[in-house]
């Protein structure tokens, strides 16, 4: 099945909302996937690559608010740190969750963590968790 | 002279521990930490997206209450360090954005607080040669490896503690309490941080690798100045002596507590109760 | 006005030119930096595509510049400072030749000297591979094939200047008898008597109406990849050096052996954009030629090691020169480099090994090497020593520090002084086709000024 590309995808409402959100130029991304090569959590068990995210991205395909990778990454900035364009990706990663609670709602509620849980887990752990998944 | 300490929710709650040492080291060291009255959670994370104001403005309170006391703020928690020292950076390079803030705080952030780590404190104005000339136990062949983990260094140009490719503030205090300090190749990688709520197999992973890779090059204990990272690799630990993971355990440190030992301070102040690989055996027979 | 010209560099493109211009019948002062000619072609190997052996294809021409008779040479020598005749035009320049120590008119190249220094030290030429002793000539085909004495870690030297300047007691020993400067060795042995450890810079001053500059390239240094071991593991080397193990006459005979012990790899990784293509850390630019010598590294490595396998991490394979995809394609297809399409993240020795992390976003893989040896592929930059030059003649240069052509399109040998030309690598990364094309470019601007004033001058008479 094809991915159809436009004007209306390629330079949307959606690639301009994650530019305005994160404040980072896309475009500059010449895909050289250092960040992927990088990431922590992509060498363990996520859809798809940083790189990836941001291609998808670039194209205005919409598909990417579906992904695992947005939702597992924990801001380390190891991608930061030796992005040849100095693009930063949480940010971008941020901006797409936004958008994604935005259509769909909120990723995770309280109920969803056990309760045992809640006592031995560090209360950072749960307030960043929060924060980053839900508006 | 006074300086503002934020401790933070957790090292009010789980990782007590650390606060703990963290104050007794701080009296031993006649560093005069004044906890800020009327604190609240910083946020834990550091709002990436470029208009959230909403979420600035607890940081940006916390160092409005902190500019009451000397102009000066330091934190031990990793976290709190990197959300205090980024909001700082922001504010200070967006006006319009502190005064946007301000109408929602009870008093105005001015928009002068120096924020530090407590290591910057150590390195910078006790000064490594100082605090070794205090240590009255020297932690003679106690091969400890440095995990820095992520937030303590990076961004570089916002946080700037140490050079973020090649860190050596851990080291050097390691160094200054006679511990031999152990390089390893995962010493910056994540833990996976509040993963651990939404995918708590991530962290474990990650975890993995790093206390194998400390354990490899000859680590008997792994220090760290955050308290995620100090749960991320205790924690899986917890089933008998961590299994294949570290071959009987290998102990998660707070910077705090080892100085607190080195220190030559009383058992009590070491913080050490509530750990899951337990480190006290390493310090059982005293060097003198 | 004099009809002579001044190439600064002589490397390939200061060679070309100089031949170009001498055996028009014209006289060339040629200066070179380094005790002999020949620039970074006399460090490589093989050439690509063809793989021509460098130095079987340089020495013709370094042999004809040492002998012609219209070019003076100028080795171990600067250009200090040059000053414009009106209203001729002409420039007038100071030469500083440095002191080498020896007296190149007594020299016979014999390298008695050579043999008998006890002592060595680190060679730019050899890139950290190898070691030359303190008294050296570059290579066994250097031109002129004279040595020079590396003051710095001269022994001899060093103690001598100590001894003079009061800085070690006159007298030792129990005898009390005077101090003497220590070793001295390549003096004893030397048959024409040619070592001179007075010898004083000389200062040369030279006439001529036209200037070439092709002072060449440099490399990014891997101090400044951190994630890439930042220049302290031994094992990863940088594609410089690579050459030096590849070369026949390099200091491991053309055997491919680890620098840490010696032992021939069996995975290599090579490692293309370090430094390049990098506005955050390094050089905006793409350097150009590295997706070509990476190529011909990996084929070259393949025919010495027949088991080996090597790894090449690129971002884009830049391939536009005659016979250039081709020669990719060998690479792939006959000598089995497989190539993977992403950057590195970071790399660190582990157990004798370099375990290299990273990715191939065509199969979306993360990925992981153990190598054995790693070669990086690092940015061409402009040498340091062209903003003093550009001082020194008035030139401009770009944002990176490459000279700047009066027109990069339309005008490119020429630079923004009149009468003064650009070539090579001085301006930008480019291979050897493009140097020598523009080499003899700059030749021919230089020789049309020359021939336009003559016809000038003609014209002038009859009017």
């Amino acid at each position: 099945m094809r991915t159809k590309l436009s004007i209306a995808t390629v330079r949307g409402e959606f690639l301009r909302q994650v530019e305005a959100i994160s404040n980072e130029n896309l475009l500059a991304c010449n895909q050289c996937g250092k960040c992927s090569a990088g990431c922590p959590i992509a060498s363990t068990m996520v859809d798809i690559l940083p790189n990836q995210v941001i291609r998808l991205t670039q194209l205005g395909i919409e598909d990417v608010l579906d992904s695992q990778m947005i939702w597992a990454c924990a801001a380390c900035m190891n991608c930061v740190a030796h992005c040849p364009k100095g693009i930063d990706l949480p940010r971008i990663m941020e901006a797409l969750r936004l958008v994604a609670m935005q259509k769909k709602g909120d990723r995770m509620a309280v109920n969803q963590v056990p309760l045992e849980a809640l006592g031995e887990i560090p209360q950072l752990a749960i307030i960043g968790g929060f924060r980053k998944y839900t508006i | 002279m006074s300086i503002a300490y934020f401790p933070g929710c957790t090292l009010s709650t789980n990782a007590k521990g650390y606060d703990h040492s963290g104050r007794e080291v701080a009296r031993a060291l006649d560093i005069p930490l004044t906890e800020l009255p009327n604190w609240q959670c910083c946020g834990a994370t550091f709002p990436l997206a470029t208009d959230n104001s909403m979420a600035f403005i607890a940081p940006t309170r916390i160092l409005a209450q902190a500019q009451k006391v000397d102009g000066h703020v330091t934190t031990l928690c990793a976290i709190c360090f990197h959300v205090l020292r980024r909001t700082q950076y922001f504010l200070d390079h967006r006006p319009e954005m502190l005064e946007r803030i301000n109408w929602f705080t009870e008093e105005p952030y001015e928009g002068k607080m120096r924020v530090s780590h407590f290591l910057e404190i150590l390195r910078d104005q006790i000064t490594w040669k100082g605090v070794r000339e205090r240590v009255t136990n020297p932690l003679k062949g106690l091969k400890v490896a440095p995990y820095y983990g992520c937030l303590l260094l990076r961004p570089q140009k916002e946080i700037g503690l140490d050079d973020s490719d090649n860190p050596r503030i851990l080291h050097d205090c390691l160094n200054a309490l006679g511990c031999e300090a152990v390089d390893f190749p995962y010493q910056d990688e994540c833990c996976g941080s509040y993963l651990l709520v939404s995918k708590p197999e991530l962290p474990q992973k990650l975890a993995e690798s790093i206390l194998l890779s400390a354990r490899k090059h000859g680590a008997q204990a792994i220090v760290t100045a955050c308290p995620l990272c100090q749960f991320n690799l205790d924690y899986p630990q917890r089933l008998g002596g961590g299994g294949h993971m570290a071959q009987g355990g290998l102990p998660v440190l707070y910077f705090t507590q080892l100085m607190a030992v080195a220190l030559g301070l009383e058992p009590a102040s070491w913080g050490m109760e509530s750990h899951y690989i337990d480190p006290r055996p390493l310090f059982a027979n005293p060097k003198g | 006005m004099v009809d002579r010209a001044l190439v600064i560099g002589a490397g390939i493109a200061g060679i070309q030119a100089s031949l170009d211009i001498a055996n028009s019948g014209y006289e060339v002062v040629l200066v070179e930096k380094e005790p002999s000619i020949g620039g970074h072609m006399a460090q490589l190997s093989e050439t690509f595509p063809t793989l021509d052996c460098s130095q079987c294809i340089l020495t013709p021409r370094t042999v004809e510049v040492g002998h012609h008779e219209n070019i003076q040479l100028y080795t171990y020598s600067e250009v200090e400072s040059i000053d414009r005749d009106e209203p001729s035009g002409d420039f007038l320049v100071r030469i500083r030749r440095r002191a080498a120590y020896v007296n190149w008119d007594l020299c016979t190249g014999c390298g008695e000297c050579q043999e008998k220094c006890p002592y060595k030290a680190e060679s730019w030429f050899e890139r950290g591979i190898g070691r030359r002793k303190v008294v050296y000539t570059l290579s066994p085909q250097a031109v002129p094939n004279k040595p020079v004495i590396d003051a710095e870690h001269c022994v001899y030297l060093q103690s001598k200047w100590e001894l003079s300047a009061g800085r070690v007691p006159a007298a030792i020993g129990a005898k009390g008898n005077p101090a003497k400067p220590k070793c001295g060795a390549c003096a004893k042995f030397c048959p024409t008597g040619a070592i001179d450890f007075d010898q004083q810079d000389t200062i040369i001053e030279e006439r001529v109406g036209a200037v070439i500059v092709a002072t060449g390239y440099d490399l990014f240094p891997m101090a400044k990849l951190p994630e890439y071991g930042g220049g302290r593991i031994p094992d990863v080397i940088d594609g410089l050096a690579f050459e030096r193990l590849l070369a026949a006459s390099g200091p491991t005979s053309g055997k491919v052996v680890r620098p840490s012990d010696g032992k021939v790899p069996r995975e290599v990784v090579f490692i293309q954009c370090c430094g390049s293509r990098d506005p955050e850390h390094g050089m905006p630019y793409c350097s150009k030629i590295c997706c070509m010598y990476t190529a011909k590294q990996a084929i070259l490595y393949k025919h010495r090691v027949h088991d080996g396998q090597a790894y090449v991490f690129y971002i884009d394979v830049r391939a536009g020169g005659k016979g250039y995809e081709e020669f990719l394609n060998r690479a792939q297809v006959e000598d089995g480099v497989v190539y993977l399409r992403g950057k590195v993240s970071k790399l660190f020795r582990e157990d004798g090994k370099i375990i290299v992390k990273g990715v191939d976003t065509l199969s979306s893989r993360m990925v992981e090497i153990e190598a054995d040896l790693v070669v990086l592929a690092t940015a061409v930059i402009p040498r340091i020593g062209n903003s003093r030059l550009a001082e020194v003649i008035g030139l401009t240069l770009d944002e990176q520090g490459c000279f700047n052509a009066d027109n990069e399109e339309f005008n490119p040998m020429a630079s923004n002084v009149p009468g003064v030309f650009l070539a090579g690598a001085a301006l930008g990364s480019k291979d050897i086709p493009e140097t020598v094309a523009q080499a003899s470019g700059a030749a021919a601007k230089v020789l049309s000024l020359f021939q336009g004033r003559k016809l000038k001058d003609k014209v002038e008479a009859y009017e």
